[in-house]
């Protein structure tokens, strides 16, 4: 039984000596579960991956929920209280696309990799270390594969789960694959939407100002940017995607712009939204065309202070592993928590590149100390350090 | 008909064998230790992966394999770099019995595996394949597990992306349909029943492999197959369908040097069978032509199959059989 918190720090180097034993096992799972194609809504062979090794682990109440979740409990001493370790199942590649995985000395590489097969990996991991370790909690540590995370899915699978899990939850820990270092604990306001500009089958092609839908979201991009964006609370509107047109001399009848609102104030987010589908009303009638405004998904701003003790002791563990703490805002799996008010942090596992590309690589060297900080960070929430009270 | 009876009772799926708790539980009851080889030259883009998966799940999680070696015809690239850092045992071909002349191939590999693996079961598995899956090596030796009259599992792998309930065509690559499935065809119309006979995944029993020759060239297969069939029968047999194998695809004009090679063994063991007579020996200059400056040319390619003997008759082996 480890007494403070510096007990915990002092055991990290034996972690990770003991975890460098299951690298193997860790790039297998990594492997494994990236070469399933998982797109948002078609997450269910991962899910049942997940649970084959849960199940051979004799992990309790192993099962998949209404909106295919994979989860598995180990079940704590006292069992009174619950810690929920989440990863996401989904990724934002196609099942069209080559999902194979290739592995050199220092490196694993291939689509989804460090977004999130490694936390994945690392999650499924988990119970065989913990075991090597000879850590018996006395919380019940849920282990969790969860769907519908990402773009349309809107984090559906956590939030259904949060929803319906009628126990307490002490904390969460969001795992990513990458980046080691990174710590977020709250969520900015964050809306999600599309403008999709369309031209009606009847649409007189004759008409001034017929030049197709490519041009016109191109106006509407300049009006967008145009829109002055505040200092104070910080603030910003990421165009992320744009598609639209078939050939090099056909006028496109339909673009769309997926875009995302991102501000330290809710109100602002809600300001900004406003003014843009008003700025898309303002296309349709100025073109005959539809420009539809859709949102897609919404966050509210929030979480815990930087000086909260899951906080601390979450940039405690890093600099006791040598990695420099970078606070940022996260959108992800957090809000879920958030909107709860259950502390939560994201953390990340090891160093990456090309993240969201094919040729996405995680970095092999850093898993273990990745998976030491996520041990760590476990424990002491089930000690208790990481509660205000 | 004969084949589809064999067909029937000796083909197998993978999934036949996933249950690997009860298959390690079959394995350790029937006392077989497991080897699994897998020849190397020039694979450091694939070789990292397949030396990870069957250590984690195959040695660690579940023990089906007893002993696992990567054996390298002398790679110039980081192959063994790479099979070594995630824990391989690594051998150079040319440092396994190094008083014999040294061959350089694929099946001199293969065949000094014999000597360097103390397995009852040698498993070999390409070095060449991107998904790789622990099937790959569950699948092939199930059947030698749970059956002792079974001697030679081979892979073949058969995945269509869809289709109806009805009639669909199966088989092998190119070189199969076009060459060795019409010579089985003509000279051993059982040995057609084998979907993928040039498969490099195949799982044998020692007492096997060590009682026949290897050419160490593209022949090593078929006379493997042709061999055991010789000596054994149809019934030595079984194969698995490994789902799919995706792995670098081969030109025309390479297919064409590994038929003729496999061409050559062919009608060398018709010959030792005495189904055919009268053939002079072989030339081993194999021709293509290209054509430079609008002048078409001949290129010669000389593609000897030389051959090891049985590892049986070796004397090193016989002693260390009997140490």
């Amino acid at each position: 039984m480890k007494s403070d918190f510096k007990e915990i720090l002092d055991d990290l180097p034996s972690y990770e000596k003991v975890i460098d034993k299951f690298k193997e096992s860790i790039i297998t799972n990594l492997i494994m579960i990236s070469e399933i194609p998982s797109p948002t809504f078609a997450e269910q062979e991962r899910t049942q991956f997940l649970l084959n090794r849960f199940t051979e682990f004799n992990l309790q109440n192993c099962s998949e929920d209404e909106k295919g979740n994979a989860l598995g409990i180990i079940p704590g001493k006292s069992r009174d209280s619950n810690i929920l370790v989440v990863a996401h199942l989904d990724t934002v590649f196609p099942s069209s696309v080559d999902h194979t995985i290739t592995v050199q000395p220092d490196l694993v590489i291939g689509p989804g990799v460090g977004d999130d097969g490694l936390g994945l990996a690392a999650l499924v991991t988990l119970p065989m270390i913990l075991e090597k370790l000879d850590i018996q909690l006395e919380s019940n540590l849920i282990l969790m594969g969860s769907s519908r995370s990402l773009g349309h899915g809107d984090i559906e699978g956590l939030r259904f789960f949060m929803d319906n899990f009628k126990r307490p939850i002490t904390a969460g820990i969001c795992v990513e694959g990458v980046k080691l270092g990174r710590l977020s604990s709250s969520s900015i306001g964050m809306l999600r939407g599309q403008l999709t500009y369309e031209v009606p089958e009847e649409y007189d092609w004759t008409r001034f100002s017929a030049v197709g839908a490519i041009v016109n979201m191109n106006e509407l991009i300049n009006k967008i940017l145009e829109i002055p964006l505040p200092r104070k609370p910080k603030t910003s509107i990421i165009l992320g995607s744009i598609q639209g047109g078939t050939s090099y001399n056909t006028l496109p009848t339909k673009a769309i712009l997926k875009f995302e609102i991102r501000s330290e104030s809710d109100e602002m987010v809600t300001e900004l939204a406003r003014k843009i589908h008003s700025l898309a009303d303002e296309m349709t009638s100025l073109t005959g065309a539809m420009v539809e405004f859709r949102e897609i998904a919404r966050r509210a701003p929030g979480g815990t202070q930087f000086s909260h003790p899951l906080n601390t002791v979450s940039r405690t563990i890093l600099d006791s592993l040598g990695y420099k703490p970078r606070s940022s805002p996260s959108t992800s799996e957090l809000s879920a928590f958030i909107d709860k008010q259950i502390p939560a942090v994201t953390i990340g596992i090891t160093d990456g590149e090309h993240l969201g590309e094919l040729d996405e690589a995680i970095r092999i060297d850093p898993i273990k100390k990745g998976i030491a900080q996520l041990i760590a960070l476990i424990e002491a929430i089930d000690k208790g350090y990481c509660s205000e009270n | 008909m004969k084949i589809n009876s064999w067909l029937k009772d000796n083909t197998y799926h993978h999934s036949n064998f996933q249950e690997l708790k009860e298959l390690v539980d079959a394995k350790n009851k029937s006392g077989l230790k497991i080897s699994l080889c897998i020849p190397t030259l020039n694979e450091e883009k694939t070789i990292g992966k397949e030396v990870v998966i069957f250590k984690s799940e195959l040695m660690n999680r579940y023990p089906l394999i007893d002993e696992f070696a990567i054996i390298d015809s002398g790679s110039k690239d980081r192959t063994l770099e790479v099979a070594s850092s995630f824990g391989a045992d690594t051998y150079l071909a040319s440092d396994i019995l190094p008083n014999l002349k040294p061959m350089r191939g694929k099946g001199e590999n293969l065949w000094k595996a014999i000597h360097q693996l103390k397995g009852d079961i040698i498993v070999y598995i390409d070095a060449d394949i991107k998904n790789i899956h622990p099937r790959f090596v569950y699948g092939l030796v199930g059947p030698l597990i749970q059956r002792p009259e079974v001697k030679y599992v081979k892979a073949f792998y058969d995945r269509p992306l869809a289709f109806s309930d009805s009639i669909r065509p199966s088989g092998g690559g190119r070189v199969t349909e076009i060459l060795t499935r019409p010579l089985f065809s003509l000279f051993f119309p059982e040995l057609t029943a084998i979907i993928q006979p040039l498969s490099g995944e195949y799982a044998v029993r020692r007492e096997v492999l060590e009682s026949i020759p290897f050419p160490i060239g593209y022949g090593v297969e078929t006379s493997h197959l042709l061999d055991v069939y010789q000596m054994y029968g149809m019934s030595a047999f079984a194969q698995t369908d490994l789902d799919q194998r995706v792995h670098r695809n081969q030109p025309t004009r390479a297919l064409g040097k590994m038929s003729f090679g496999i061409l050559q063994t062919f009608l060398n063991r018709l010959v030792q069978y005495n189904m055919i007579q009268d053939l002079d020996e072989l030339p081993t200059i194999f021709r293509q032509f290209q054509v430079k400056d609008e002048v078409f040319e001949s290129i010669e390619f000389n593609i000897p199959e030389d051959e090891r003997p049985p590892m049986n008759t070796v004397e090193e082996y016989q002693k260390k059989m009997k140490g």
